[in-house]
């Protein structure tokens, strides 16, 4: 029983840092882009303006939720849920520290993949139940992209997998106590990474969105609350790929003793959460074949290539 | 490829670089002299009040947003009776300006008019009127030329020679 209420608190602890991190996010995208192009961003609301969070938060609760008389009412307010539901989900497998974590689950990375394919679901479904030809232009082009970077995402993680010789997460990070697996794999992450932000649509590759082109894509039509959990989930999703490169290269939680084992984690996973803010701050939009044509002429081979050459010398030296 | 790192690069440099942004209200963007901001009604050096009612400055406005009427004192030197500005119609273009020939409506750079209420946005004429002489120091219209309205005698003004006798044949 008390271990039972132990492991809820973890979990209800988790899911509640998580969701802050990713509505503070907000804050620190704006504060950096606004860095990284000369300008101050948002100050003005509480210290360095860090209530801002809370302003936007008052205010998009207070929007109108509108459902358009044209959508399909009952997808349409179920996708918003489900990038969140499959998000946060994801996150049950990642340990933050020994003894932080939901799930310890031995098939843990498949279950990542199980996940982030269901989220495409999100944007296929937003876009079609959005009943508007922007939307269902962005869901075209965010299926076809989340589900073609969804293969070699999953390719490129073998190496580690291979290394590792286990699914399990916690079993990964141990794996690495001698040496970090971004220095033997830098390919697959280098291959994993590009994956991930093609994944979580965020710039360089936010395609499915595309202001300039499409509007919104996929969310043109969501207001209110349901376009604020498309938005915090995309933010869950930056969080959930840098937490996914903390662990499966940089070591997770291992580090060089002074510091508690969560702290590590968390600077790993806000430095590559800066990287994803400086890439939008600085990469202009592909076009849609561009995106495609890189993916499957360029990176899945060479994630088919690193996986080769990782079994090979595996095998090599057992 | 190396272009995309060196772009992020030097994005990545910009965080150090200094902000071009100016903090409004505390902080304020210098504005020149000539700016076209809020409009006012000058007065000459005398005090008294240069506009002489003309309509021009109503007739040159773009968007219709001056009203006035002209009237006259006991010198019959001209005035206006009242003069309204509406400055929620004003698109701040200094046609106005332009077109006054006695220096009396200026624009100046005074654009932090904000109101709740959109009738604040009317300026009734001791509203536009300023006690000084705007950008034109020195300048009285009744000095320069005109008709004897009590601030000089027919022929008298600054540049202005004397009436000529049309019934003598001498020059």
């Amino acid at each position: 029983m008390n271990e039972t209420l132990k492991l809820s608190l973890i979990a209800i602890a988790i899911l509640l840092v998580l969701v802050t991190i990713a509505a503070g996010l907000i804050w620190v995208e704006r504060r950096m882009l606004a860095a990284w192009q000369d300008r101050y961003g948002p100050n003005r609301v509480g210290t360095f303006g860090i209530l801002q969070v809370a302003a936007d938060m008052i205010k998009i609760f207070f929007k109108e939720d509108w459902i358009p008389p044209f959508a399909d009412k009952s997808v349409f307010i179920l996708a918003p849920a489900i990038v969140m539901t499959t998000i946060l989900l994801s996150f049950s497998i990642i340990p933050f520290a020994p003894g932080i974590l939901v799930a310890d689950l031995n098939i843990g990375l498949l279950f990542f993949f199980a996940m982030s394919s269901l989220g495409a679901y999100s944007v296929v479904l937003g876009g079609w139940a959005s009943n508007n030809k922007y939307s269902l232009l962005g869901a075209v082009r965010g299926s076809a992209q989340m589900i073609s970077y969804e293969i070699f995402m999953g390719l490129s993680l073998m190496g580690v997998v291979i290394m590792a010789g286990s699914f399990n997460l916690t079993d990964i990070v141990l794996a690495q106590k001698n040496v970090w697996f971004f220095i033997p794999q830098f390919l697959g992450f280098v291959i994993f990474f590009i994956a991930g932000i093609a994944e979580t649509h965020r710039l360089p590759f936010d395609i499915p969105e595309a202001e300039s082109e499409l509007i919104a894509g996929y969310h043109t039509e969501y207001s209110g609350m349901k376009f604020g959990m498309f938005f915090i989930g995309e933010y869950l999703g930056i969080t959930l790929i840098s937490a996914l490169i903390t662990t499966l290269f940089f070591g997770g939680w291992l580090g060089f003793g002074f510091l508690p084992p969560v702290v590590w984690f968390l600077i790993k996973m806000f430095a590559f959460i800066l990287f994803f803010v400086l890439l939008r701050a600085s990469l202009p939009r592909p076009r849609y074949d561009q995106l495609m044509s890189l993916g499957w002429k360029i990176l899945l081979p060479l994630s088919f290539l690193n996986l080769l050459v990782t079994g090979a010398l595996v095998l090599y030296f057992q | 490829m190396f272009s995309i790192l060196r772009s992020l690069w030097i994005t990545f440099l910009h965080m150090f670089h200094k902000r071009v942004t100016i903090e409004y209200p505390e902080e304020k963007a210098p504005l020149p002299p000539r700016w076209r901001g809020r409009i006012v009604l000058t007065r000459d050096p005398d005090d008294m009040e240069r506009c002489v009612g003309c309509y021009l400055c109503a007739a040159a406005c773009p968007v219709d947003c001056i009203s006035l009427q002209a009237t006259e004192d006991e010198n019959g030197r001209r005035y206006p009776e009242f003069f309204r500005i509406n400055f929620s119609r004003c698109i701040f273009c200094g046609y106005c300006e332009d077109a006054c020939p006695t220096y009396a409506i200026q624009l100046i750079p005074d654009f932090e008019m904000g109101e709740y209420n959109r009738q604040n946005l009317v300026y009734e004429k001791e509203d536009l009127l300023i006690a000084g002489q705007g950008k034109y120091h020195g300048y009285n219209y009744y000095r320069e030329a005109g008709v004897d309205v009590g601030v000089k005698g027919k022929g008298e003004g600054i540049n202005e020679d004397k009436p000529v006798d049309v019934r003598k044949l001498m020059p």
